[in-house]
């Protein structure tokens, strides 16, 4: 009988006798017969905790896919950095994991506190002044931009470039459904959105991707142009290492920015929890997503943090809410504000510029390999697509014998043809290096590639 | 003196160092201070402006701050020890969940055979991963009673409209467009929220006297276009709705649908399945009934379970056992599609997972009766001093009203929930459900002892004392926390988000 549960029998009979009942089962006599379980649930017995790790054990013998297997090159929004002791262990305090939303300010500071300083520094990264204390992940985080410019223009028309994550795009189109937003979508030739092919006119958002998920860097100057044509949000959807030295979201003119802040101190922990990022205008400020954190004092008059304009949010406003955010994913917010404060200035800028080193390193060598070629003649940053003879996912099969993840496969993201990759995109492959790459590895990369692919 | 219980749940013995704020990091920041480490990579160190085009750098240098680590560890452990906690103390935040979370649950989740895993590696490279999703989606339905389940919403409102799409998507495919969902006044804000956004009409139901749902009013608003009803069960008052049963027919006979809000499924766990009083679509909250943290207001996990005739309809792809025993990623014929970015909130689903494995069937049904017996004897413990707002067995969280202290001295609900804070107790949730006046809503959980629970109820009583001593002193309180009470209408007038906020 394991369980963490301090009741002795006797505090139970004892407790139960204040209640005037002899049985735990009296507190239940209300419940009406006919829904009651009749016999236990259909699981197992409870197992101690060295038990359980056993059987863990398992799951984590059967994933090939980690660090201690393979040398990781795959990309595609989730990206392998550097995550040093201190940030595990700052972030691990439990007074941040196992709080509450700050509902109660005076004992809520910590966190509080350190939302403030995240918001500051998404704020600084994506140039615009109105951050929020996080959402869910970057897809939803679309999502919820889709719903901003909707409010802000009630239209329904939303032109996303096929260059954004072809997930973040499959949310938006789920969450259409019931929004009744028309999703638009605007191609790629050679890696580059074809804002021309779509007819834009009554959108309420132009949304762009920088770099997008083929890692190419467009010059997203005709997006904010078309938005400016036809008076729709602009939506820019930036990687935020890549914002450490590339303009940001607000100097190319968006009213909106949304981000994976996976990147900020979050493991690759297949998936999630992430940090969607989001910051806007002032113009926008009321219409905001989630929470945020304000400034003000206590009735001492000293400096104080607590969470503001509540009537926003959309369990106050009810059914006239515009949003679907009320948890948020503040540990992974806090997590980035510590992983900020530990690089730094500078050393933000060493890691994007790494990043960028080191693709550029390992893409000038692969395309020499016969039989694989570049997706896009455009300049890109830290990631690359590349095509190659035979279907992607089975180039990592093989590359992950060798104790390579090579990278990810384009046509597992789309689930089939999509307007990001003109043809035969079951043979592309993206392929990304982050600063902890050494050389070393890089060129045990292109071997194994090499071999991989016949040559 | 009243005795105090000695107990391991109150907080009022946590040292504080000194009384003044803390610096933002910022103003901590040094130029030209550095914390970071890189690896030595050998990479070729090219200059950036020969890899990309100039027009896209940022001429201006993005300000971080520049500390020591030092200076770091300093900072975010002082901000630190400014933060309440389970792990703290007693939080007995209704509706909430706030039990204590096993620590091996987060060991699990941090092992690197977990959490170094790219969510894009193909399948067969993370077999270990799509195992321990099929097997926690089993488990819940189990738990709930269900056919199958979608692992993929981040949080508990994501979740509800996740459930909203499925509805819409289950009418759809029968040719059926239906307009209106019910919702019972108590319910949570977040339902209305995600009716709204599921692209439905709310229509509300009023409570009878007993603070459940009102069965004839509710039959008075069904019809054809009602696509279903969302309810809480026990509801936001810890109520348990007695006439489920009569409910679920009337709204299965309009070709309605039931959603069950899983936020309190802590009370029923192994006692009662949302599947056998009838509902057809379930969403759980993994951080609240599976212990899973919170981490200050996220992540969560929201995964929503179905009956059999909406299981194409799952969001996918979904990790699915294949008959040759190995796993794969596969998209229900119907599917809604994703409504997330990559496999939900993959780390609380495994800690989840742990906590459900180490407890059993027969541990859950214990959190359930323990919970429940803990809400009894504290509502029964305070009847005198804050009575319950509808007095009977409750299940796992009671509400009181402060209403009497309010008429008799003008001490309001907020300002015991305030006062508790000093005491060495998160306060409860105040003034919610709303169809209660003064409400303060208690949920001990099920982890905390008889000794936290006598400790929190001396308190109130220290409390109501004070009401009636000297009421202004409690219209201040709390005074001995890292800050008092703030000025919330200044923050909200004069919004300083940033920093760099215009006027600071």
């Amino acid at each position: 009988m394991a369980d963490y549960l301090p009741h002795t029998p006797e505090e139970i009979d004892e407790m139960l006798r204040f209640l005037g009942m002899d049985s735990l089962e009296q507190l239940f006599a209300h419940i009406p017969p006919a829904v009651r379980l009749t016999q236990d649930l259909d699981l197992p017995s409870g197992l101690s905790e060295p038990d359980v790790a056993a059987v863990f054990a398992q799951y984590t013998s059967a994933n090939r896919a980690k660090f201690s297997e393979m040398t990781c090159f795959a990309g595609a929004g989730v990206y392998d950095h550097e995550v040093p002791a201190v940030v595990k262990m700052l972030a691990g305090r439990s007074e941040f994991v196992t709080a509450y939303t700050p509902y109660q300010p005076e004992v809520a500071q910590g966190v509080l506190q350190a939302i403030f300083e995240y918001q500051t520094l998404i704020s600084r990264l994506s140039g615009l002044p109105i951050p929020n204390a996080s959402l869910y992940d970057a897809a939803t985080g679309l999502v919820e931009g889709l719903n901003m410019a909707h409010g802000a223009t009630q239209r329904e028309k939303m032109v996303i470039s096929a260059g954004v994550h072809p997930h973040w795009r499959e949310v938006a189109t789920t969450f259409a459904r019931g929004t009744g937003h028309e999703i638009v979508v605007a191609p790629l030739v050679d890696g580059v959105t074809d804002w021309g092919s779509v007819d834009a006119s009554g959108a309420a958002a132009v949304v762009a991707a920088y770099p997008n998920y083929l890692g190419v860097l467009e010059d997203v100057t005709a997006a904010k142009q078309l938005a400016l044509a036809n008076d729709a949000l602009f939506i820019l959807g930036a990687d935020p290492i890549a914002a450490g030295v590339l303009k940001t979201a607000g100097q190319w003119g968006a009213d909106i920015f949304v981000g994976e802040g996976q990147p900020f101190g979050t493991p690759l922990a297949f998936g999630g929890p992430f940090l969607g990022l989001f910051a806007c205008t002032n113009e926008q400020v009321r219409r905001l997503p989630g929470r945020i954190v304000g400034e003000t004092v206590d009735s001492n008059d000293r400096r104080s943090f607590v969470t503001t304009l509540r009537a926003r949010e959309q369990d106050i406003r009810r059914e006239k809410a515009t949003s679907n955010v009320c948890t948020n994913q503040t540990l992974m917010a806090v997590t980035a504000a510590i992983q900020l404060g530990w690089l730094g200035t500078q050393g933000l800028r060493e890691v994007a510029t790494r990043c960028a080193q080191g693709a550029h390193f390992l893409h000038d060598e692969i395309v020499k390999i016969d039989g694989v070629e570049r997706v896009s003649t455009q300049p890109f940053f830290r990631e690359f697509a590349v095509r190659l003879t035979s279907d992607a996912s089975s180039v990592l099969l093989t590359m992950a014998n060798d104790g390579v993840l090579g990278g990810v496969a384009a046509a597992a993201l789309t689930m089939g043809e999509d307007a990001s990759i003109d043809h035969g995109i079951e043979n592309v492959l993206i392929v990304t290096v982050t600063e902890r790459r050494t050389k070393e590895e890089i060129d045990r990369y292109v071997e194994v590639l090499r071999k991989a692919v016949g040559e | 003196m009243t005795s105090r219980a000695l107990s391991g749940g109150r907080a009022a013995s946590a040292p504080l160092v000194g009384h003044e704020t803390e610096p933002t990091i910022f103003e901590m920041s040094v130029p030209g201070r550095s914390a970071y480490q890189l690896r030595t990579t050998g990479v070729p160190a090219r200059a950036l402006d020969e890899l990309v085009p100039s027009t896209h750098l940022n001429a201006d240098v993005v300000n971080i701050a520049e500390v020591s680590e030092r200076d770091l560890v300093g900072h975010f452990t002082r901000l630190s020890h400014r933060q309440f906690s389970v792990d703290l103390g007693m939080y007995p935040l209704g509706s909430c969940t706030m039990k204590y979370n096993p620590k091996f649950c987060d060991a699990v989740a941090a092992d690197p055979g977990l959490n170094s895993v790219h969510p894009g590696a193909p399948a067969e490279l993370t077999q270990g991963w799509l195992e321990l999703l099929v097997t926690l989606e089993e488990k819940l339905c189990a738990v709930t009673g269900m056919a199958a389940a979608t692992l993929q919403p981040a949080a508990g409102a994501a979740g509800e409209l996740t459930g909203l799409l499925l509805m819409r998507a289950f009418h759809s495919a029968n040719g059926d467009a239906r307009k209106r969902i019910l919702i019972p006044d108590s319910a949570h804000g977040t339902n209305p929220a995600s009716v709204t956004l599921g692209g439905y009409e709310v229509t509300t139901i009023p409570s009878n006297d007993r603070g459940l749902v009102d069965l004839e009013k509710l039959k008075a608003s069904l019809g054809p276009d009602v696509a279903g009803i969302m309810l809480t069960n026990p509801n936001t008052l810890g109520l348990f709705e007695e006439e489920i049963t009569e409910i679920a027919a009337a709204v299965h006979d309009v070709g309605g649908l039931l959603y069950y809000d899983g936020a309190n499924l802590n009370a029923i766990l192994g006692v009662v399945r949302p599947g056998d009083m009838g509902f057809d679509i379930v969403h759980m909250n993994l951080h609240k009934t599976f212990a899973t943290p919170h981490g200050g207001g996220g992540p969560g996990a929201g995964p929503v379970a179905v009956s059999s005739r909406l299981v194409d309809f799952l969001p996918g792809p979904k990790a699915t056992k294949r008959d040759d025993g190995s796993y794969a990623w596969v998209k229900p014929p119907k599917s809604i599609g994703r409504v997330h970015g990559w496999h939900g909130n993959a780390m609380v689903l495994a800690r989840a997972l742990a906590y459900i494995d180490v407890h059993g069937g027969d541990g859950l049904t214990r959190v359930a009766k323990y919970a429940v017996l803990n809400a009894n004897w504290l509502r029964h413990r305070l009847r005198d001093t804050l009575p319950a707002a509808y007095d009977r067995v409750c299940m796992h969280e009671c509400v009181l009203t402060a209403t009497s202290l309010k008429n008799k001295y003008g001490v309001r609900g907020l300002d015991v929930a305030k006062a508790l804070l000093e005491e060495g107790f998160h306060s409860p949730t105040v003034y919610f459900p709303l169809i209660v006046e003064e409400a303060l809503m208690f949920e001990p959980t099920e982890t905390e002892s008889l000794q936290t629970l006598e400790a929190l109820a001396e308190a109130i009583e220290r409390i109501a004392q004070r009401a009636i001593d000297d009421p202004d002193a409690l219209h201040r309180a709390p005074q001995s926390t890292p800050v008092s009470r703030v000025d919330e209408a200044r923050a909200a007038r004069h919004l300083i988000p940033t920093e760099d906020a215009a006027d600071r």
